[in-house]
């Protein structure tokens, strides 16, 4: 391993560097081959294992042949050490995504996110003091590192809460000034440590502050987002993470990290910018522009609510032809899926034909509802996306809303003023009937009237989403 | 504009490293179906925890001979990372086998 093969810009190289950089090029290739495996249905499972492949790979050459500037290897002492700690991260790591349920799969995603973007901090904090006084491209890299891992840090704890239902929004009208403020102030600093021409021995102090200000920054920017744009959020913050360890990566000069980081930054950039257009919003917008709770500002007939009752219910839902089911968060908070799926199997029996209609934002993060419904062995066919489901939406003789509200709004349409307006919805509306199951007349999460629930041809069934499904399906099966 | 072209020229390497791997994120993402979403999101996190490889560095060539608050930082680090990349795979894992699962 350590003999002498060659030498480049007059540094020597050995069997055992070729052999690491190699494993870096096998690692990257692979977390290419994963992504793309991961987005097509058959393929995923396969495409997270190889990407977890490459990962392994990249670990355990790095732990056997990395050597530092003065071509030490990590010592043995050093190894005991590495691995105790990844020993502790990951049983910790395992066991909670063993054991966590899928409706708090959102939480878990943001708080991994977190410790992606902690580590990502950690590093590039303490690889400052070894740069270089005016070696830029480090210092600018390892600020930049800093900054990014730091927001995406505290601000995926934040969403962490929030999506657990720990920490409220937050929206004061001077926040998006002070948040202005705060990220003027991370940058001018960061632009400061940047420009000194001190060793960072003595700009200790300032690396110190940046850290303190992009932490705050982080937890500011999250928040007063909250409502419908946590999804949004996430995504955003999950890009942070890929472009903090690229950052780390440049420190390094390695290229896995470099190409790993990049290829989730711009993946999950993308993935956001979808879901704004899913929801017809700028990403500025969804930073900048906090979800006002307002909305009901066009003043009309509200009408009157009516309720349904299970036994009628039950007689609309058997002698149906076709039936959508909407689910939304409700539906994922009463754990309500098992029992659904129980629902339609019972009406497919008696000849109805069932569908799920999936709005690309419904639930808590995209595609939480997919994942929610193949928990309960829904198959996937009964899943339909939204636009392949409104054409046909005249001709469902019900449509069941459960725990959902804003994908179902048609405020969406009509009412300009709303914070709504433009974003694209199930048309539930131009269903023959349609029932709502809710806990109560509460707004929707993001808190805007929903001029659905007096429409002519909706009926109320108040109560619990599980314990609704549950007395309508035994109401059912005693007809 | 010269420095501009010198930066370009000393660093062209990264700049078409970043180049590239933008194009190819976006790419290897686009047309994905809503149903994978989350999944993805979940999968990506873990690649992102790459950065455990810098975690190892750091910590690989630490000096253990004295106790210092770098060395319990840079555990943390690792932690934090490992973290990041056992869960994030097993969890991910997880959602997938779900799909697997009724498909037959």
């Amino acid at each position: 391993m350590d003999k002498v093969l060659g030498t480049l810009n007059g540094m020597s190289y050995t069997v055992g560097d070729t052999l690491l950089e190699l494993s870096y090029l096998i690692a990257a290739l692979l977390f290419v081959v994963g992504l793309k495996l991961l987005s097509h249905p058959e393929t995923a499972r396969r495409g997270n294992l190889w990407a977890a492949g490459g990962m392994g790979l990249a670990m355990i050459t790095t732990l056997l042949l990395h050597k530092n500037s003065n071509g030490e290897g990590i010592s043995l002492s050093n190894v005991w050490i590495i691995l105790a700690a990844i020993g502790v991260g990951a049983a910790i790591g395992w066991m909670v995504a063993r054991k966590v349920k899928m409706t708090a799969m959102p939480q878990l995603v943001s708080l991994y996110n977190a410790t992606g973007g902690g580590a990502s901090m950690l590093v590039a904090l303490l690889e400052y003091p070894a740069a270089m006084a005016g070696d830029v491209q480090s210092i600018i890299v390892t600020v930049l590192g800093l900054i990014i891992g730091a927001v995406a840090f505290s601000g995926s704890l934040i969403a962490f809460g929030k999506l657990d239902g720990r920490v409220g929004d937050i929206m004061k009208p001077f926040m998006t000034y002070l948040n202005l403020v705060l990220l003027v102030a991370t940058l001018g600093m960061g632009a400061f440590i940047v420009a000194s021409p001190n060793p960072p021995a003595e700009m200790l102090w300032a690396i110190y502050t940046l850290t303190a200000l992009s932490l705050v920054y982080g937890v500011m920017f999250v928040m007063p987002i909250g409502g419908a744009d946590m999804p949004v959020v996430i995504s955003l913050l999950n890009s942070f993470t890929g472009i903090a360890a690229a950052m780390a990566g440049f420190i390094y000069n390695n290229e896995a990290m470099i190409l790993g980081g990049i290829l989730v930054g711009a993946a999950g950039m993308i993935l956001t910018v979808l879901m704004c257009k899913a929801m017809n919003r700028s990403l500025i917008n969804v930073v900048i522009g906090a979800f006002g709770g307002g909305g009901a500002a066009l003043d009309r007939e509200q009408g009157t609510i009516k309720e349904i009752t299970l036994s009628d219910a039950a007689v609309l839902l058997s002698y149906s032809q076709k039936v959508v089911v909407i689910p939304g968060y409700g539906l994922a908070v009463a754990q309500a899926q098992h029992i659904a799926h129980e629902l339609d199997n019972l009406l497919e029996g008696k000849g109805v034909e069932v569908k799920y209609a999936i709005h690309p934002v419904a639930g808590r993060m995209p595609g939480h509802m997919n994942v929610l419904l193949a928990e309960a062995d829904v198959p996937y066919e009964k899943l339909v996306e939204m636009d392949d489901i409104n054409p046909d939406m005249p001709n469902v003789d019900v449509a069941i809303v459960v725990g959902a509200n804003d994908v179902v709004n048609p405020a969406a349409y009509d009412d300009p003023s709303s914070p709504i307006y433009g974003m694209p919805i199930i048309d539930a509306h131009l269903a023959k009937n349609i029932i709502i199951m809710k806990r109560g007349m509460g707004k929707g999460y993001a808190g805007i009237e929903n001029f659905l629930f007096f429409n002519d041809k909706t009926r109320m069934l108040f109560g619990d989403a599980k314990s609704s499904i549950q007395k309508l399906v035994t109401e059912i099966k005693s007809m | 504009m010269e420095q501009v072209l010198q930066f370009f020229f000393e660093y062209k390497e990264s700049i078409f490293i970043i180049a590239l791997s933008i194009f190819l994120g976006i790419e290897v993402i686009s047309n994905v179906p809503a149903v994978l979403h989350t999944p993805l999101m979940s999968g990506a996190n873990a690649i992102s925890g790459v950065i455990i490889i810098g975690g190892i560095i750091l910590v690989g060539h630490a000096n253990l001979s004295s106790f210092s608050l770098e060395l319990v930082l840079g555990i943390l680090a690792l932690i934090f990372g490992t973290l990041n990349v056992v869960g994030g795979f097993a969890v991910t894992d997880r959602m997938l086998e779900m799909f697997k699962k009724k498909k037959k």
